[in-house]
C-alpha cells in the first residue's frame, strides 16, 4: 500500500500496475470479438460462472497450478455456453434470460463451494473474486536501482500471477493474430464462415475458452469485475473511434493500456494528493474505462455526439445562407427589392439574421439604402443553388413521378446536397429557366 | 422540411391542393418520413375516400409499412400532417384500429387466442378492471367472424401462421373502429386464412368502414380492393383500382429504379449524421 | 504464497473457527420448518420468503419484456449508491449505518444505471448487450472504489457495507422484514391491478401505443417494481445474486404453464418456496451463505422443472420423440404388410427389419407392445398377424404416401426418383385436415388416388 505521500515504489507498485495492465490488454483484445458478435454478456456470464470451475478444480487437485486452473476454467466456460443453449432450447426464453439463469446459478454454486474450500483450509475469498488483490503482488526482492532490474535473483521473486498473465496476453495475441481473418468473417457472417470451411461454432467455443482463460488468469490479481469491464469497455470505445476492425483492435489495446495505467494512478496517486489512503485499483480502472467511453461517446471524431451535433448545426447554417442567396436571386429575376424584413417573412424557421451577417462578411451580399443585393460572387453561388433546385424539380417530376405542384419542398431539401441530378433541361416544371 | 408560404414557387403548389374534408377518414399532407435520418417516404399527399378497401402496393423497401406506422404515430414524421376525419390522431384514436405485422410480436407469449383478441377491448374496459364476461363474449364473436371460434383457448404458439394472423384480425375487429390499418395481413398465410380475411374485409366495407391494407400480391389487388396507392418512396399514383392500377403505373412503381432519389436519401442521411 | 488469509470472511455469520458441518437432527429440521427455532431465524425465513414471492412475480414481467439482464445491470449499479449514501450520511453527521438511507442511495444509482443504458443506446451506435455490460462493470467498479475508500479512510469504518454484495440474511431486523413484506404486497397489488396492462405492453407495445396506452409510463411502473425488489433483496441475497431471484423463478414457471396468470402465480410460489427452503437450510447448516443457498434452491427447482415439466420438459420431449418414432416404425410395418398383400409378419421378417432399421431390443419390444395394445395386430406362433384395424392402418399410410408423392411431383418439382426419400417423414405426420387439403389440391389437377381396397389384403 502506498503512503499518503505517493511515490512510485518498484517493490510495491510495479507488479500491481503490470498485472492490471496485462489483464486489461488481454481482455481488451478478446473483447473486440464479443462486442462485434453481440456477445458482450457472454463475457459477463463466463466471468461469473468460471468460479465453480475454479473451486472444483482446487478441491479435486488441491493445487493452484495454472494448468489446473485453466482446465477448470475452460470446462466451466464451455459448460456455460452449452447450458445456455440448453435453457434457450427447452425453456424457450431469450438468450439474455437463459444466460442470467445459468450464470447466477453457477455463481451461487461457486460461492457455496468457496465455503467448502474454506472448511478444508484452502485460501479463497469471494471478495477477491470480485475485485482482486492487486496489493498483495509485492516484489520482495525489489531491485534498488534500474540496473538491477533484470538480475536473476530479483526475477525469481516475481509473483506467479505476472507470469500467468503474461502467458495469457501472449497467447491471446497469437490467437487473434493467427485466426484474424477467420474471426473477422465469423463475427460478420457466421453462416458464410461455416460454408467457407471455417467452422463458426468451433471458433465460437474457442473464443469462449479464451475468454474463460483470460478470466481465470486475471482473477487472482484483478478480480472478475475488471475482467468484465475490460472485455467490453475498450472494445466498445474502439468501436466508436473507427469502422475498421484492425484499427479497432489497435484502439482497444491502447484504451486498455490507458485504463490500466490511468486507473492505477487514479487509485493510488490521486487519493494521496488529498492525503487519503489508496482505493481499490481494479474498481478505479473500471471507472476510468467508463470515463474514456463517455468521452468517446461525446467526442469521437465521426460517431461522437459533438461531431454529429456540430455537423448538423453547420448544415443548418449552410442551408440558411443558401436560402437567403436563393431568395435574393429569385427576387432579382422578378425585379423585386428585398429587405431583411421581407426575407424573414419569406424564410420562416430559418435563422435569417446570422445568415445575412455571414453572407455580408463573405462578400456574397451587400446592403444599400433600399435593401439587400447579391454581389457578383454571391450571384454565382446563388445561381448554382437555384439551378440545382430547378434541376431537382425537373428530375422529381419527370423521373420520379411527383406531381409538379408539390415538388418544391422536396427540391428545397435536396438542393443543399452535393448529389446533383443530370443536367440538360433548360426549364423547370413551372416554366422557369434553369440557370 | 421547411414550408415557405410566401415563396412564389410553393404558393402555387399550396393553392392547387384540395381542401381536406372532414369526411375523409385519413388525409395525409406533405408527409416526409426518415429512418435514422434517411428519408424513406418523400412528400406524401393522400386523401382516403370513406367506406373503401384500399391497398398500399409497392416493391420491398418502398416504405409501405412506414406509411402506416407514421400515420399512427409509431414512426416520427420529419414533416407534414396527418388527419383523421379532420381531427388529430389523438382525438380520433378510438375510431382507428390496427393489425401489426405478424412477425412483430413474440408468439410464444403465455396467452390464449381469446386473451389476444380481448386486448382489442382493453381501451373500452379501462384501467385496472379485469376483462368481464361481456367483453369475453364480444371477443368470441370476433373470433367467430374469422372462423377461429374453436381455437379460443389455444395457446397462441400452437396456432399456425395463418391462424395467428386471423387472431390479430379478430383483435382489430374487437377494437370496433371505423378505420383500419393492416400491415401485410396476407403475407405467408394459407388459402383458408386468405378467404377468411377477404370475407372480413368485405363485411367491414358493408358496415361502412374504411380499411387500408399493405399488400404484396399484385394479382389479387383488383379482386380484393376498391382503391390502390402505388408507393415507391413517394406516391406514384393513387385512386380507384380500375383507373390507377395500370401497367404503366406499375412499371413506374416497380420498374424504373430511382437511383438518384435513393442516392439522395443516402446523401441526406450522411449529411445529417455528420459523415458527409 | 499465502493469499487472502488475513481478509475477514464476508460470508455467513459464524466465525472462521467454526468449521465443522453437522447434520441437523430431524426435530431441529421440523422446528425450523415450522417457525419454532427462535425469533431471529423466523424473521429471516419470513423475510426471504416474502422477498422470493415479490421477486418471482415481478420477474415474470421483466422476462416477458425481455429485460432480464437489464435487471442485472440495475442491481450492480446499486453499489455506488450505497457507498455515496454512506459517505454523505457520515459527512452530514447522520447515522451512516441507517439501512433505509443506504437503500435509497442504492435505488437512486440503480435507476441512474438503467437511464445510462438507455442513453448509450440512444446516443451511440453500441448495442444493448454492450450497454448493459458497460453500465454493470463501470458502476460496480465505482462502488468497489467507494467501498475501499470508506474502508481505508472513513473514521467510522465500513464494517457491514460488504454485506450488500453477497447478502447477509442473518442480520435482518424486524423493520427489514416489514420492508420486504411491504414490497411483496406492493408487487402483488400492482400485478393484480395492472395485469392486463402489463400483459399488453409486454406482448405488443406498438399495438398498445396505437390503442392509446401510455406505454412509457406503464414501463416505468414495471421498472420501478424491479428497482424496489432489487433494493429489498440487497440485504438478503446480495446484489450479485438478486438477479437470480428475479429471473430463475419466472423462467422455471414458464416451463409449467402457457397462461399468464398461472405463470405469475407459479413464479411467485417458486420464488417464495426457494426463499423459505433456502433460508431454512442455511439456518440449519451454519456457514452456508443464505443468499447462495436460496439461489441454489431456486436453481434446483428450475432444473427439476426443466426435466419434468409436462410439455416443455426434457422427459416429455424424449417421450414425444420415442412415440413419434414408434408410430413411424409401426406405420412402416403396416404399410409393408399391406403392400405385400399379406397380413402376417413372420418372426424372421421382424428380425430382419429390426436389424435393417436399427431397432434396439427395448425399442422392438415397445413397438410390438404398441401394436398389440392398439389392437392392430395379434401375436401368433409364427409372428404378428394384422387385424382388420391393422390392415386399415396400412392402407391409410400407403395412400397418404401416394398422395404426398403425387403432390411433390406435381407441385414441388422434385424428381420422381427422389420422392420416396423426402416422403419418408411427412406421410406419418399428415393430419386428416391436411390429407383432405391434399386431395382437393390434387383433384383440381385431375389426379385422384383411389381409396384403398382393403379386401385385397
Amino acid at each position: 500500500m502506498s503512503t499518503p505521500n505517493f511515490q512510485f515504489d518498484i517493490g510495491l507498485d510495479l507488479f500491481p500496475l503490470l498485472a492490471a495492465t496485462l489483464a486489461a490488454v488481454g481482455c481488451g483484445l478478446l473483447g473486440n470479438f464479443l462486442v462485434l458478435r453481440k456477445l458482450s454478456l457472454m463475457g459477463d456470464a463466463i466471468s461469473h460462472s468460471v468460479l465453480p470451475g475454479l473451486v472444483i478444480a482446487f478441491l479435486i487437485a488441491s493445487t493452484r497450478s495454472p494448468l489446473v486452473m485453466f482446465l477448470g476454467a475452460a470446462i466451466a466456460g464451455v459448460t456455460t455456453v452449452l447450458l445456455v443453449e440448453l435453457v434457450k432450447k427447452y425453456a424457450r426464453v431469450e438468450p439474455g434470460a437463459a444466460m442470467g439463469v445459468v450464470f447466477s446459478a453457477l455463481f451461487a454454486l461457486g460461492v457455496l463451494l468457496i465455503e467448502r474450500a474454506a472448511v478444508r483450509h484452502i485460501d479463497l475469498d469471494a471478495d477477491c473474486v470480485l475485485h482482486g488483490q492487486l496489493e498483495t503482488l509485492v516484489w520482495y526482492g525489489a531491485p534498488k536501482g534500474l540496473g538491477e532490474l533484470f538480475h536473476p535473483s530479483n526475477l525469481s521473486e516475481i509473483p506467479r500471477q505476472i507470469y500467468v498473465l503474461l502467458g495469457m496476453v501472449v497467447t491471446a495475441f497469437f490467437f487473434v493474430g493467427l485466426f484474424f481473418k477467420e474471426l473477422r468473417i465469423a463475427a460478420f457472417d457466421p453462416a458464410l464462415s461455416t460454408t467457407q470451411g471455417f467452422n463458426a461454432t468451433l471458433l465460437h467455443y474457442l473464443l469462449m475458452i479464451f475468454v474463460a482463460a483470460a478470466t481465470v488468469a486475471s482473477f487472482e490479481a484483478v478480480g472478475s469485475i475488471l475482467v468484465i469491464a475490460m472485455l467490453i469497455c475498450p472494445a466498445a470505445t474502439a468501436r466508436l473511434m473507427t469502422d475498421r476492425l484492425l484499427t479497432q483492435i489497435v484502439w482497444s489495446v491502447l484504451v486498455a493500456l490507458l485504463c490500466g495505467i490511468g486507473g492505477y494512478i487514479a487509485a493510488t496517486a490521486v487519493p494521496a494528493m488529498f492525503g487519503k489512503d489508496a482505493v481499490n485499483a481494479a474498481g478505479s480502472m473500471s471507472v476510468v474505462a467508463g470515463g474514456i467511453l463517455t468521452i468517446a461517446i461525446i467526442g469521437a471524431p465521426k460517431h461522437g455526439l459533438v461531431t454529429r451535433l456540430s455537423h448538423s448545426k453547420k448544415l443548418v447554417r449552410k442551408i440558411s445562407i443558401d436560402d437567403v442567396l436563393a431568395a435574393l436571386y429569385r427576387a432579382e429575376e422578378a425585379g423585386q427589392t428585398v429587405t431583411t424584413y421581407s426575407l424573414k417573412q419569406a424564410l420562416v424557421g430559418r435563422a435569417v439574421d446570422p445568415a445575412i451577417t455571414t453572407a455580408i462578411r463573405d462578400n456574397m451580399v451587400e446592403r444599400d439604402q433600399y435593401g439587400l443585393n447579391l454581389t457578383p460572387t454571391g450571384r454565382v453561388s446563388a445561381s448554382e443553388i437555384v439551378r440545382k433546385h430547378r434541376l431537382w424539380e425537373h428530375y422529381l417530376v419527370e423521373n420520379a413521378g411527383f406531381a409538379p405542384d408539390h415538388v418544391h419542398d422536396t427540391a428545397e431539401q435536396l438542393e443543399h446536397l452535393k448529389t446533383q441530378p443530370p443536367a440538360g433541361p433548360t426549364t423547370d416544371p413551372h416554366g422557369k429557366s434553369i440557370p | 422540411m421547411p414550408v415557405h408560404p410566401t415563396n412564389p414557387e410553393s404558393s402555387q403548389g399550396l393553392a392547387a391542393r384540395p381542401e381536406h374534408s372532414a369526411n375523409s377518414p385519413l388525409s395525409i399532407h406533405a408527409m416526409t418520413v426518415a429512418y435514422h435520418r434517411k428519408p424513406v417516404l418523400w412528400d406524401v399527399d393522400y386523401d382516403a375516400p370513406p367506406n373503401k378497401l384500399i391497398a398500399i402496393v409497392g416493391p420491398n423497401g418502398a416504405g409501405k409499412s412506414t406509411l402506416i406506422k407514421s400515420c399512427l404515430g409509431l414512426v416520427p414524421k420529419a414533416s407534414g400532417q396527418v388527419e383523421f376525419w379532420g381531427q388529430s390522431y389523438k382525438q380520433a384514436r378510438s375510431r382507428v384500429g390496427y393489425v401489426p405485422q405478424r412477425e412483430s410480436v413474440d408468439w410464444d407469449f403465455p396467452v390464449s387466442a381469446l386473451d389476444v383478441v380481448c386486448m382489442g377491448r382493453y381501451r373500452k374496459i379501462g384501467w385496472c378492471k379485469p376483462v368481464s364476461k361481456k367483453h369475453k363474449e364480444a371477443g368470441l364473436r370476433c373470433l367467430d367472424q374469422v372462423g377461429m371460434h374453436d381455437f379460443a383457448n389455444r395457446q397462441i404458439s400452437q396456432l399456425s401462421g395463418g391462424q395467428q394472423q386471423r387472431v390479430f384480425l379478430a383483435r382489430a375487429l374487437a377494437q370496433e373502429a371505423d378505420l383500419y390499418f393492416m400491415d401485410e395481413p396476407f403475407a405467408g398465410v394459407d388459402a383458408a386464412t386468405e378467404r377468411a380475411i377477404v370475407q372480413v374485409l368485405r363485411k367491414l366495407k358493408e358496415d361502412n368502414k374504411t380499411v387500408i391494407v399493405v399488400h404484396h400480391d399484385l394479382q389479387t389487388v383488383s379482386d380484393y380492393f376498391d382503391e390502390v396507392i402505388l408507393l415507391n418512396m413517394r406516391v406514384v399514383a393513387a385512386g380507384e383500382v380500375n383507373e390507377v392500377f395500370t401497367s404503366e403505373n406499375l412499371h413506374k412503381t416497380y420498374g424504373g429504379r430511382l437511383t438518384l432519389l435513393a442516392e439522395a436519401a443516402e446523401a441526406v442521411a450522411r449529411a445529417s449524421s455528420g459523415s458527409n | 504464497m499465502s493469499l487472502l488469509a488475513s481478509i475477514p470472511n464476508p460470508l455467513g455469520t459464524s466465525s472462521i473457527t467454526e468449521v465443522h458441518d453437522q447434520m441437523p437432527s430431524t426435530s431441529e429440521i421440523l422446528q425450523t420448518l415450522t417457525f419454532q427455532s427462535g425469533y431471529n431465524t423466523n424473521l429471516v425465513i419470513l423475510g426471504t420468503t416474502l422477498l422470493g414471492l415479490a421477486a418471482g412475480i415481478i420477474g415474470v414481467f421483466a422476462l416477458l419484456r425481455k429485460r432480464s439482464l437489464m435487471t442485472d445491470a440495475l442491481s450492480h449499479a446499486t453499489l455506488p449508491g450505497i457507498a455515496i449514501a454512506f459517505l454523505t450520511a457520515t459527512t452530514l453527521g447522520f447515522n451512516s449505518k441507517y439501512i433505509p438511507t443506504l437503500l435509497i442511495g442504492a435505488g437512486v444509482t440503480g435507476i441512474i444505471g438503467v437511464l445510462c443504458i438507455q442513453a448509450i443506446l440512444r446516443f451511440s451506435r453500441l448495442r444493448e448487450d454492450a450497454a448493459i455490460g458497460i453500465v454493470l462493470s463501470v458502476f460496480f467498479g465505482a462502488g468497489i472504489v467507494g467501498l475501499s475508500y470508506i474502508q481505508a479512510n472513513a473514521a467510522s469504518g465500513s464494517a457491514g457495507l460488504n454485506k450488500f454484495i453477497y447478502g447477509q440474511a442473518a442480520t435482518m431486523q424486524p423493520p427489514d422484514v416489514l420492508l420486504m413484506g411491504g414490497i411483496a404486497l406492493a408487487a402483488i397489488l400492482a400485478t393484480f391491478l395492472f395485469l392486463k396492462e402489463f400483459a399488453l405492453i409486454c406482448f405488443n407495445d406498438s399495438f398498445a401505443k396505437v390503442d392509446g396506452w401510455p406505454v412509457s409510463m406503464i414501463d416505468l411502473v414495471m421498472m420501478g417494481l424491479v428497482v424496489l425488489v432489487t433494493v429489498a433483496g440487497l440485504q438478503a441475497v446480495g446484489l450479485i445474486l438478486v438477479v437470480a431471484m428475479l429471473i430463475i423463478p419466472a423462467v422455471a414457471a414458464r416451463l409449467w404453464t402457457e397462461r399468464l396468470l398461472q405463470l405469475v402465480i407459479i413464479a411467485g410460489l417458486i420464488g417464495a418456496g426457494s426463499g423459505y427452503l433456502g433460508s431454512v437450510i442455511s439456518a440449519l447448516l451454519p456457514r452456508k451463505p443464505a443468499g447462495a443457498v436460496i439461489v441454489l434452491t431456486c436453481s434446483g427447482i428450475f432444473v427439476l422443472s426443466m426435466i419434468a415439466a409436462p410439455s416443455r420438459g426434457i422427459v416429455s420431449a424424449v417421450v414425444r420423440r420415442v412415440r413419434l418414432r414408434l408410430k413411424i416404425e409401426a406405420d412402416h410395418i403396416f404399410e409393408h404388410a399391406y403392400e405385400s398383400s399379406s397380413n402376417l409378419i413372420s418372426n424372421t421378417e421382424l428380425k430382419d427389419l429390426s436389424g435393417f432399421r436399427g431397432w434396439t431390443m427395448a425399442f422392438r419390444w415397445m413397438l410390438i407392445r404398441s401394436m398389440l395394445n392398439a389392437g392392430q395386430a395379434v401375436r401368433t406362433n409364427v409372428g404378428l398377424e394384422l387385424t382388420n384395424a391393422g390392415t386399415h392402418r396400412g392402407a391409410q399410410v400407403s395412400r397418404n404416401h401416394a398422395l404426398w408423392e403425387q403432390y411433390l411431383m406435381s407441385y414441388a418439382d422434385i424428381a420422381p426418383s427422389h420422392v420416396d426419400w423426402s416422403v419418408d417423414q411427412v406421410e406419418h405426420v399428415l393430419s386428416q385436415e391436411l390429407v383432405n387439403e391434399l386431395e382437393r389440391t390434387l383433384s383440381s389437377r385431375g389426379i385422384t388416388i383411389p381409396q384403398p381396397n382393403e379386401s385385397s389384403a
